[in-house]
């Protein structure tokens, strides 16, 4: 069996996490302490991604990112590098899909923070940086893990933007996804029956180790 | 230490306006039910509560001045804040939370981990806390939390301590302990406190001054003895626990007459056309005597956990509640009709309005 797949995705996931990672918690730290008609708008189009179609995200992506289109031209030009049917070109896909995962439940845990942790630190003549990083942080950290799982798990399983923006190409763009929509368009069930066991056994050991992570944080709130 | 506090904030359906002052290392309490804004002056003093207008000048440093657009930001003040849950980080060790409020200036690195080690066992040490050092803050009593966060904000080294009903969240037996110690821990502190609490036994217990703060609204700041003894004002006179108080005017120099109840009243203190009420306390009424006689019939007898409590009506139908040790009560041989008597020194006129001495005390201060 070619593993190029699975390697691809879990490189396109984990580079997209990673990217998600600080800029939804950037973003929710932002929002959370907008003024509320920034508020507002902000968080409708931060969560958009969530529930627009992952074609429609693909096109837009295309729109912009296309080789005759400005920032996807001028790249090309410039640095000679193209932005779409690459292999991380689905880590764009992947990181406009999964950026709300994070972005949500990191601005959910925020939320539950309580502010006077954040004011006792800054009495006690603390930076504002140090107070993010060492206190707010921290103490929000099953919160943001769990969104940084959820926004992974969504990563890993991209079908449609990626499908349009680095489409299908063997060896050089293919995903576990589209490998399984390959192969069972061109009638090869068993390959595609193996990419789906594949698939459903990463699934499901991030959903474990994720509840694993939180039943631990709640027995340590709880100890 | 000198504090200068005169701020004004609006919140809508609330609005702040106090003005205090506080001079030398005493504590100054801040007396007031819930919601009073107790809390929000200490907000704006510690720099996390952005005032409206006003001025707030800690030992000539200036902390916020509107007119001067000065706001310094927390970090700057050097006021340390008790906050009412503590606000203990959760992640860390006790260790950690008090080694992380250590200043450290001039120093880096290791040489400055070193230095807040130190500071910080040290600390802990002084205040009985040594064994603690690796315990989480969910791992530590509601008694230890509190002095685990005294000793970190007592670590910062703050010119000037504030703290926000420090015995909120405890339950009542371990309180009296916990209220000895925090009276050593703020004796020996050299500076100023400023301290919340809607409990007036605890405030007169530990404190100098009294600011009595009702609906955003201060007067100016009393010694605790006068304040308890002479309140001056209505609102003062309620915080302060007084259960009887009548519409009154002045009937002479040292006579009120009580509206409610029917009587004119004898009192040491002056009375004069400011004066709209009398206050007189449940505890200092004598059933025999010789000056301010008030006849009155009794209405009920309540049986409470270390008193008598007796509901009385007075011929002008206004009602008086007398509290009495039960024995006493006892010997009387439940009467229908009584004649309370009370001292001139304990009749206690007071004005309606708070805003003469509010303005009379930021003027004083300009």
């Amino acid at each position: 069996m070619d593993l190029f797949p699975l390697l691809n995705s879990l490189r396109i996931a984990a580079i997209a996490t990673a990217v998600v990672f600080f800029l939804g918690i950037g973003l929710a730290d932002v929002v959370a302490r907008a003024p509320r008609w920034l508020k507002g708008v902000l968080d409708v189009v931060l969560t958009l991604p969530l529930v627009l179609p992952p074609t429609v995200v693909g096109y837009l992506l295309l729109l912009v990112l296309g080789p005759r289109r400005p920032l996807g031209e001028w790249m090309l030009d410039t640095f000679d590098l193209r932005l779409v049917m690459t292999w991380y070109s689905a880590v764009f896909a992947t990181v406009v899909v999964s950026f709300p995962l994070m972005y949500r439940t990191a601005r959910g845990a925020f939320e539950g923070f309580d502010e006077r942790l954040a004011q006792a630190g800054r009495t006690l003549g603390k930076s504002n940086a140090w107070v993010f990083w060492r206190v707010k942080l921290p103490a929000c950290a099953s919160g943001i893990v769990a969104g940084a799982v959820l926004a992974f798990a969504r990563a890993l399983g991209e079908y449609g933007a990626t499908s349009m923006a680095a489409g299908y190409i063997p060896n050089q763009t293919a995903t576990i996804s589209t490998t399984v929509y390959q192969l069972w368009r061109t009638g090869d069930d068993v390959g595609a029956l193996q990419w789906v066991l594949v698939n459903l056994a990463i699934s499901a050991v991030v959903l474990m180790a994720m509840n694993l992570f939180e039943r631990r944080a709640r027995f340590r709130k709880a100890a | 230490m000198a504090l200068d506090v005169a701020v004004k904030k609006d919140l809508g359906s609330f609005k702040l306006d106090v003005a205090f002052r506080l001079e030398g290392d005493g504590v100054l309490a801040l007396l007031g039910p819930s919601g009073c804004g107790k809390s929000l002056t200490l907000g704006c003093i510690a720099g996390t509560v952005r005032p409206d207008e006003g001025r707030i000048v800690l030992d000539g440093r200036v902390l916020f001045d509107s007119d001067a657009k000065i706001n310094l930001p927390p970090q700057e003040r050097h006021v340390g804040y008790l906050f009412q849950n503590y606000a203990l980080f959760p992640t860390m060790s006790v260790l950690q939370n008090v080694m992380c409020a250590v200043p450290t200036p001039g120093l880096r690195g290791p040489a400055a981990r070193a230095r807040r080690r130190e500071a910080a066992k040290a600390q802990l040490a002084a205040m009985e806390l040594d064994g603690l050092e690796d315990r989480r803050p969910s791992e530590l009593s509601g008694g230890q939390q509190q002095r685990v966060a005294l000793a970190r904000m007592l670590a910062s080294r703050p010119a000037l301590v504030l703290l926000d009903e420090p015995f909120s969240a405890l339950d009542g037996h371990l309180r009296w302990t916990l209220e000895m110690a925090l009276a050593d821990t703020l004796k020996s502190f050299p500076g100023g406190a400023v301290y919340v609490s809607h409990d007036r036994d605890e405030v007169y217990r530990l404190c100098d001054q009294v600011c009595a703060i009702d609906h955003g609204l201060s007067d100016a700041a009393v010694p605790t003895g006068r304040f308890f003894e002479e309140p001056g004002t209505r609102a003062a006179a309620v915080i302060s626990g007084c259960k009887n108080i009548s519409a009154a005017r002045a009937a002479g120099p040292h006579r009120v007459a009580c509206e409610d109840w029917g009587v004119t009243l004898e009192c040491e203190e002056k009375a004069d056309g400011s004066t709209a009420y009398v206050g007189l306390r449940a505890h200092y009424f004598t059933v025999a005597g010789h000056k301010n006689p008030i006849p009155c019939t009794v209405d009920r007898v309540i049986d409470s956990t270390f008193s008598t409590i007796v509901m009385l009506s007075t011929k002008g139908g206004g009602k008086i509640r007398y509290e009495l040790d039960k024995d006493r009560w006892a010997a009387l041989g439940d009467p229908h009709s009584l004649t309370l008597y009370i001292a001139p020194e304990h009749v206690m006129p007071l004005t309606d309005d708070r805003r003469p001495r509010l303005t009379e005390a930021v003027a004083n201060d300009r």
